[in-house]
């Protein structure tokens, strides 16, 4: 399949102004490319970077050193370099991430934050509203808990929130953050099929797993970010 | 696709110096359509004085203000005849004030605060006027029975509401919001923030909004422009200079944030 993300010598430090100027270096010379149809998991220990390295794949962190680049509307565009408004249009229509918080204004509806991102790229408002009904039930969310905001939901319920609206558009390439992390294996066992399907497709996918199972499930390979860390080969 | 539209706003190294000191200075940036700018920083950093020289309410030291207007296509703000001026400042753009009692006129009826920026563009049918302004209080989230009522009968909350009717009647493409959230209990900034965030969706509002509110600017925001000591430390996509802030005074302003 093709190439969909290539990151190229990409370095990453963090420096705290606010605590004595310290600088953290985080990882340097980091290759990595996605394409499609594959699933790619980040491996790492705990604190390697491996969350660090995802957001940086979706421009909410920056980078110090390198290139990011995606491809976009028939073009590769380098997303350390492209403009809010150019990265905005990335993650609506090509880049979807799922992460393990959900950050939504209070008051707004169940269903409402899960057909958003599809309303957003054009869809009738009535063929998104199906589709975010066929995931919540899908995803075992209780249809009385539709009207309501997720705010309210139990930890995993607002996880599978999560997750619906990161799948009801169909992303060209998809970063998940630990999607099955308290979920009970029958809710786990349908974000498989989730990853499945969108593989099936041809999406791109790069995830962090904290499990073997649904790692050796669903990826077609690993990348561990631990070789890169600043210092790894001294 | 709207990443090809034109700038609606282009503003060059506005500064604004009140005698020695400075209110803010060599500012420049650009807005499209649809598009909502945060403006976050302390008080004190220059945020109001710069939207006030944006808006046209102020004129600035030094640098332009233009503005990309239906008719005549891309003027300069200052350079425009005042009966230029003043009929933008009434139609294409909208200013939402902090306190509503200084965007309403308080000893007229709600309808009449929302008919009257109809009438200034020459509206005269009084039926048009009332149903128009009945159908933005539904818009709004205000019962239609309190048309008739004064604002100070009106809640904080529906005051501000009532304020952003006012102001989007008319079909502004340009809206200027000081704080529109800032004196209101956190379940009305709940459910105004999902009013206006609807409007900006709906009407494809370019939006420049000042707050010190980092979570508001979060949720409303594309962009974010950091001010400290009328300057611009930090600017770009808002959840980047959120979570991967570069700038000490960035870094700060959202380590002082408080957990819940």
């Amino acid at each position: 399949m093709s190439e969909m993300l290539h990151a190229q010598n990409v370095a990453k430090s963090f420096t705290l102004h606010t605590q004595g100027s310290v600088t953290i270096p985080v990882f340097q010379g980091v290759d990595f490319t996605l394409s499609g149809g594959e699933c790619i998991a980040l491996t790492g220990e705990s604190g390697s970077g491996k969350s660090t390295f995802m957001r940086m794949l979706y421009a909410n962190y920056t980078c110090s050193d390198g290139s990011i680049k995606v491809f976009h509307d028939g073009d590769w565009l380098d997303i350390t370099t492209a403009s809010p408004h150019s990265i905005l249009e990335v993650r609506k229509r090509t880049m979807g991430y799922v992460s393990q918080f959900l950050r939504v204004i209070p008051r707004v509806p169940t269903l409402e934050i899960v057909a958003e991102p599809l309303v957003a790229l054009g869809t009738a408002r009535e063929t998104a509203m199906d589709k975010a009904r066929d995931l919540l039930t899908r995803l075992r969310i209780p249809e009385r808990l539709w009207q309501l905001s997720p705010l309210t939901f139990s930890g995993g319920e607002q996880q599978r929130v999560n997750i619906a609206r990161g799948f009801i558009t169909d992303y060209p390439i998809m970063l998940l953050d630990e999607p099955t992390a308290s979920l009970d294996a029958q809710n786990r066992a349908t974000v498989l099929a989730l990853i499945e399907e969108a593989k099936g497709r041809g999406a791109a996918i790069a995830g962090i797993f904290h499990d073997h199972e649904t790692r050796d499930a669903v990826c077609t390979g690993s990348f561990d970010v631990t070789s890169f860390k600043v210092g790894a080969n001294d | 696709m709207t990443q090809m539209s034109n700038p609606l706003l282009r503003v060059d190294n506005l500064t604004m110096m009140y005698g020695d000191r400075v209110g803010c200075k060599d500012v420049s940036f650009e807005l499209r359509p649809g598009e909502v700018l945060g403006i976050v920083g302390e008080s004190g950093s220059g945020k109001s004085t710069l939207l006030r020289s944006i808006s046209a309410q102020q004129e600035p030291t030094k640098g332009t203000v233009q503005y990309n207007t239906r008719i005549d296509g891309v003027c300069d703000v200052y350079q425009m005849s005042e009966a230029q001026r003043r009929l933008l400042m009434r139609t294409d753009w909208a200013f939402v004030h902090q306190n509503p009692r200084d965007g309403l006129r308080m000893n007229v009826s709600a309808g009449a605060n929302i008919g009257e920026r109809l009438m200034a563009i020459g509206d005269r049918h009084y039926g048009n006027i009332r149903s128009n302004a009945d159908a933005w209080l539904g818009k709004v989230e205000i019962a239609s029975e309190r048309l008739d009522d004064l604002p100070s009968t009106f809640s904080g909350g529906m005051q501000q509401r009532l304020q952003i009717a006012r102001n989007l009647v008319t079909s502004p493409r340009l809206v200027f919001m000081d704080e529109p959230t800032g004196g209101l209990d956190v379940s009305v900034q709940a459910r105004l923030l999902d009013l206006l965030r609807g409007l900006v969706h709906d009407l494809n509002l370019a939006v420049i909004i000042v707050t010190h509110d980092l979570a508001v600017a979060r949720l409303l925001s594309h962009r974010l422009m950091v001010m400290q000591q009328g300057k611009v430390i930090e600017h770009g996509l808002t959840d980047q200079v959120l979570d991967d802030p570069q700038h000490p005074y960035t870094q700060l302003l959202v380590s002082s944030i408080l957990q819940n």
